[in-house]
C-alpha cells in the first residue's frame, strides 16, 4: 500500500510538537551536529588525510541527495564544484524564497520547525568551510522571518551559532534577510544579487557560476530549504543507508505539495519513486480522489513551470527487466513513479515537487492565461524575449479569455514560446514558455475551438453593428 | 532633507547593516524596515537610505521600483491581499477578491493596489502566497489566512478596528 515516509515532516503536525529549540532538543535535534563535529580527520585508503568536513562533504555525495529547489542536480555535486582554492570566503546561501505557485513545503518546515533547517545549514556551513550564511526568505513570509530569526537568537544563546561552536574552533554566523515579493529571487544567481542590494537580475552562466563568482564574486552555494534539511538526516543515517531511501538516481525522500481540485489537498512526504502520480492524487493515503462526479483533465507535475500532462497521456519510458535488459514499456501518466527521471523522460520535470490538478470543470484557456499572467508580472526584464513575450502571450490569453479570441491564436502563442526558450540569461524564459507550450499543443483543439467561436461571433455581431464592449486591459 | 527617523528605528538599522559584509546589501532590509514603521517609502526615505548606505539616490529607486512588496505612496491601514495564482484561482480566490472589491466600492477588475475612499482598506490580488493547498488563502497586513470563504472574509474583517 502506497504510504507517506516522513524523514523531513517526522514531528511536524505531530501532537504538541513547537518550534522552539528547547522541543527540538527532546526529540533528538541537534544530535546530527554533534555527530558531524565528531567526525574527526582519518586517512582514506590512499594515504592521504581526510578532515572531518571532507567526510561529510563525501557523505552527502554517496547518499546521492538531488536539490528539492527545482533543478534536481546533485547536491554533492554542487558542493564539489566550490571553488576552495581561490583564498576568497565561502558563503552558503539558503534560498527560502519559496515562489513557485503549487509549492507550500518549505513553508511548513519554516514555520513548524525551523530548526531542522539551522541544524542542517550549521553541518552545510561547516562541512564546506562557511563562517557567513544568509537565509533569504521571500518577503511574504513576515511571520517565517520572526520565527527563523527568534530561532537563530535560541541557538545563539545555546552557541550552536556564534563564535567557537560548542567548544570548537569553528565560527558561524547566519543572517536573515528578506526578499520583497518577486518571484525571480528564487532563481540562484538573481537571489545573489538581490542579496547584495541589487534588483533581482540574474547572472550569465558563465562566467557568474556561483560555485566560483558568487556573494560578492566569492564562492558561494545555494542550496534549497528541504536540500539542507536533509543534509541533518544524511549525517544521522550515513551516506549509503540515506541511498536505500527512495530509488537508484533517485535517492531520499522528498515532500510533495498537492493542490487544485482533489478531496485532500496538502503536504505528503514519500520515497522518490515509490509512489505514482495516480496514487498521490487518488490514494486515501494521499489525495483521496477528485471531488465527486469530476473527471481529471490534467496536472502540472512539478510547480506551475512544469509541463503539463494531460489525463490519458501515454509515454514509452526505458526500463531496466528482471533479467538486466533494458526494455521500452508504454505508461499511462498516472502510473509515473513519483521521481526525478521519470518526469524528465516523460518530458516534464518534477520541479519543486508540486502537483496541480485539474478536473473536467477546468476552463483550460483561462488555466494558462492565470499562469501566464504571472510570468508577465515576474519577469525581471532583462532580457528581451522574455520581457516582451511573457507579455505577448499574457495579453493574447487575456483575449481569449474575455470572448476576443482568434483561431490562429494557438500557434500566435506557440510561435512566441518558441522564441523565448533558449534566448534568455535564466532559466525563467523556459519557466514561462514551458506551460504555453505544452498546454496549447496537447489541448490544441479547445484553444482553436475558443478562438474560433470568437471570431464566428464577433463577425456576426460586427455586421449586425452591435457594439463590443472593448475587455479591461492590463 | 526633512526626513527624520526615530531613534530606535536608526538603531536597529545601524544593526542591519552589520549583518553584511558590503553595507548595499543592506539596502532590502532598510526598505522593509522603513515601510513597516511609516507605511511606504518616500522620496525622501529613499535619499535617506541611499546617504546611509553610501550609495546614488537612484540605487534604491531602482529597487523600491522592481520589488512589488514597495510603496511609493500610502496605502490602506488595513492592506488585504488575495492570492491569484492558480491553484487558489480554481479555489476561488476571483469570487473573494470581488466580494472584498464590492464590500469597499472598488473596481474588481482593475489592476494594481485600490484604496477605500475612507483609507481604511486596500485590496490587491497578489500572486502566488505559497500555500497552495488551503487556497484560497489571503493576508490581512502581516496575518496570513486559510481557506477564506466569503463570510470567514467577514468575520476577518470583524477583527480590523
Amino acid at each position: 500500500m502506497p504510504q507517506q515516509y516522513r524523514l523531513i515532516l517526522k514531528n511536524i503536525d505531530a501532537p504538541g510538537y513547537t518550534n522552539d529549540l528547547d522541543c527540538y532538543v527532546r526529540h533528538g535535534g541537534y544530535e546530527a551536529l554533534k555527530k558531524a563535529f565528531e567526525m574527526g580527520p582519518r586517512v582514506s585508503p590512499d594515504g592521504g588525510t581526510v578532515s572531518g568536513p571532507e567526510k561529510i562533504r563525501k557523505t552527502v555525495l554517496e547518499s546521492g541527495l538531488r536539490g528539492r529547489g527545482g533543478a534536481g542536480f546533485s547536491a554533492g555535486l554542487k558542493w564539489s564544484f566550490v571553488d576552495r582554492k581561490s583564498g576568497k570566503p565561502i558563503y552558503l546561501i539558503c534560498n527560502a524564497d519559496e515562489s513557485e505557485p503549487g509549492t507550500f513545503k518549505d513553508r511548513q518546515i519554516i514555520y513548524k520547525d525551523p530548526h531542522q533547517l539551522i541544524e542542517g545549514m550549521i553541518i552545510s556551513c561547516y562541512a564546506n568551510d562557511v563562517h557567513l550564511a544568509y537565509i533569504y526568505i521571500r518577503g511574504e513570509f513576515p511571520e517565517g522571518a520572526r520565527i527563523l530569526k527568534r530561532a537563530l537568537a535560541e541557538a545563539k544563546a545555546k552557541n550552536l551559532l556564534g563564535k567557537k561552536i560548542l567548544g570548537s574552533d569553528y565560527d558561524l554566523e547566519i543572517y536573515i534577510h528578506r526578499g520583497a515579493g518577486a518571484y525571480i529571487c528564487g532563481e540562484e544567481t538573481g537571489l545573489i544579487e538581490s542579496l547584495e542590494g541589487k534588483r533581482a537580475y540574474p547572472r550569465i552562466k558563465p562566467p557568474y557560476f556561483p560555485a566560483i563568482l558568487g556573494l560578492y564574486m566569492c564562492p558561494t552555494i545555494v542550496n534549497n530549504v528541504e536540500t539542507l534539511c536533509h543534509v541533518r538526516h544524511i549525517v544521522n543515517m550515513g551516506g549509503a543507508d540515506y541511498a536505500k531511501l527512495g530509488t537508484p538516481n533517485n535517492t531520499g525522500t522528498r515532500i510533495v505539495s498537492l493542490s487544485g481540485q482533489v478531496k485532500k489537498p496538502g503536504y505528503y512526504e514519500i520515497e522518490v519513486g515509490k509512489v505514482t502520480i495516480g496514487e498521490l492524487i487518488n490514494h486515501e493515503n494521499f489525495g483521496g480522489g477528485l471531488l465527486d462526479g469530476r473527471k481529471l483533465k490534467a496536472i502540472i507535475p512539478g510547480g506551475s513551470s512544469a509541463k503539463v500532462f494531460k489525463a490519458g497521456e501515454k509515454f514509452k519510458l526505458k526500463k531496466k527487466g528482471a533479467d538486466g535488459q533494458m526494455t521500452t514499456v508504454e505508461v499511462d501518466m498516472l502510473d509515473l513513479p513519483y521521481d526525478f527521471d521519470s518526469l524528465q523522460a516523460a518530458g516534464s520535470m518534477s520541479g519543486s515537487s508540486a502537483i496541480i490538478v485539474m478536473d473536467d470543470s477546468v476552463d483550460i484557456v483561462e488555466a494558462l492565461a492565470n499562469l501566464s499572467e504571472f510570468y508577465a508580472h515576474e519577469s525581471c526584464g532583462q532580457c528581451t524575449p522574455c520581457r516582451e513575450g511573457s507579455l505577448w502571450m499574457s495579453k493574447a490569453l487575456h483575449r481569449m479569455t474575455h470572448g476576443e479570441g482568434r483561431k490562429q491564436d494557438a500557434d500566435y502563442l506557440l510561435n512566441i514560446a518558441q522564441n523565448i526558450q533558449g534566448r534568455t540569461i535564466c532559466a525563467f524564459g523556459e519557466a514561462c514558455s514551458w506551460p504555453v507550450l505544452s498546454f496549447v499543443k496537447k489541448f490544441k483543439d479547445e484553444f482553436e475551438a475558443k478562438g474560433a467561436a470568437d471570431e464566428s461571433r464577433n463577425k456576426v455581431a460586427a455586421t449586425s453593428k452591435v457594439t463590443i464592449a472593448a475587455s479591461p486591459q492590463r | 532633507m526633512s526626513f527624520t527617523i526615530p531613534i530606535e528605528l536608526e538603531a536597529e538599522l545601524n544593526e542591519l547593516v552589520t549583518h553584511y559584509p558590503q553595507k548595499r546589501s543592506a539596502s532590502l532590509m532598510f526598505l522593509h524596515a522603513i515601510q513597516e514603521h511609516f507605511g511606504y517609502i518616500s522620496k525622501e526615505a529613499m535619499e535617506w537610505t541611499a546617504a546611509k548606505l553610501e550609495l546614488s539616490p537612484i540605487n534604491i529607486y531602482e529597487l523600491v521600483t522592481f520589488y512589488p512588496m514597495f510603496r511609493q505612496e500610502p496605502a490602506g491601514k488595513y492592506q488585504i491581499k488575495v492570492c491569484r495564482t492558480l491553484s487558489c484561482a480554481l479555489a476561488g480566490s476571483g469570487k473573494l477578491h470581488k466580494h472584498f472589491c464590492e464590500k469597499f466600492g472598488l473596481d474588481s477588475h482593475a489592476h494594481g493596489v485600490q484604496t477605500s475612499k475612507d483609507g481604511e482598506f486596500s485590496v490587491e490580488f497578489v500572486e502566488c502566497l505559497a500555500s497552495c493547498g488551503t487556497g484560497p488563502v489571503m493576508m490581512c497586513n502581516e496575518d496570513f489566512y486559510e481557506a477564506v470563504s466569503n463570510s470567514k472574509a467577514d468575520e476577518i474583517l470583524q477583527t480590523c478596528k
